[in-house]
């Protein structure tokens, strides 16, 4: 049951700090004959699967490598097109590898711009009285936990949807944040936050929350 | 335990219906309006989501929850979104939801040949039916009527 990533929003929405605790594996590797059995288009300057889930395959991975050499953007390292090389007869049999794509820090910037706003609607869009913004978004594959602090920050962690205890550990991850970032004489508020001290009693709080639950699970 | 409104969009973000049960708070603003935002808040969570999850998922979002509410999202292969908001110790509602689409919306809209797709709802039986079925669900606070 692990934790993913965490991240951490100023009262105006920038993001000042993430970090990927456990990273899934998901890349796939497959050898392919003339004609390609996939669906691919450009998207995002990246070339993504539209359609043909198989093997491992989903709709929305991109292409990671070719023949072993990783691909940038739409293009392999020397400069030869990846949906060029993948309509040439003579290129085949191809090895491609399939993956999520990465996210970019550009990407993530905008993704928690996103979620600062989405928490503002559902506290406006409540049917209740006196409603916060999102706690908790539920998915099938990883559950996101909001915890607003009274002073605006928003510290988000994604986790697996079996996580337990994860309340005292967003209180546990302000206590580091108020420790070890706000204490720093070098640290202006709402900048990003660089500080190795920060880095490191995170993660001790994340590996310490992941061990509990696997052992309180290991009781049932 | 209170079911407090449900929300269905089609897949162009009409709001083909709206019913609430037992709204607190009115949002400062006109349903036409609050529609649009709602959908525009769905649609956002649906990208949001797919892009940041970490790993591969089946059917994406399907619950939030703030302090006071829950919003429970469900969505067909067609694109019909069924929203409902309830109170916060109602665990998944997913088959009920689902129900409210297969035993409800497609026996009483789809099968209707005066019920326009992509309109809102007019028909009376589908109301009647909805209403029932919702205040007959266990979770529907009992001293609301």
């Amino acid at each position: 049951m692990p934790i993913y990533s965490v991240y951490v929003i100023n009262r105006a929405g920038g993001l000042i700090y993430q970090m990927d605790h456990t990273q899934p594996k998901t890349e796939v590797e497959k050898t392919f004959s003339f004609p390609l059995e996939l669906t691919l288009k450009i998207y995002d300057e990246r070339v993504v699967v539209s359609f043909g889930q198989r093997d491992g395959i989903k709709v929305g991975h991109t292409i990671l490598g070719i023949n072993g050499e990783p691909v940038r953007g739409r293009q392999l390292e020397d400069g030869r097109d990846v949906l060029e090389m993948i309509a040439n007869p003579e290129n085949y049999p191809i090895a491609i590898k399939f993956g999520r794509p990465k996210l970019s820090t550009n990407e993530r910037i905008m993704l928690a711009s996103m979620f600062h706003s989405l928490y503002a609607i559902g506290s406006q869009l409540s049917p209740a009285q006196k409603s916060s913004g999102i706690q908790v978004l539920e998915t099938d594959s990883f559950k996101l936990h909001c915890l607003q602090t009274l002073s605006g920050i928003k510290l988000i962690v994604l986790a697996d949807p079996k996580q337990g205890g994860i309340d005292a550990l967003l209180k546990k991850i302000y206590e580091v944040y108020s420790d070890f970032a706000l204490k720093n004489p070098f640290y202006s508020i709402d900048m990003p936050i660089r500080c190795q001290l920060f880095d490191d009693n995170l993660k001790a709080v994340l590996e310490t929350a992941e061990r509990l639950s696997m052992y309180s699970s290991g009781i049932n | 335990m209170t079911i407090y409104n449900l929300y269905i969009f089609d897949r162009n973000g009409v709001c083909l219906y709206y019913q609430e049960w037992m709204r607190e708070k009115q949002p400062g603003m006109s349903q036409d309006e609050e529609f649009k935002l709602m959908y525009g808040m769905i649609f956002s969570i649906k990208s949001f989501v797919s892009r940041m999850a970490p790993v591969d998922f089946k059917d994406g979002f399907s619950s939030f929850c703030t302090s006071s509410y829950k919003l429970h999202f469900h969505e067909t292969a067609s694109g019909l979104k069924f929203v409902m908001n309830t109170s916060l110790n109602v665990s998944s509602i997913r088959d009920e939801l689902q129900h409210i689409y297969s035993a409800l919306f497609v026996e009483y809209v789809v099968r209707n040949p005066l019920c326009k797709l992509s309109q809102p709802i007019n028909s009376q039986l589908f109301k009647t039916k909805l209403d029932s079925y919702i205040r007959g669900l266990p979770f529907f606070s009992a001293k609301v009527n």
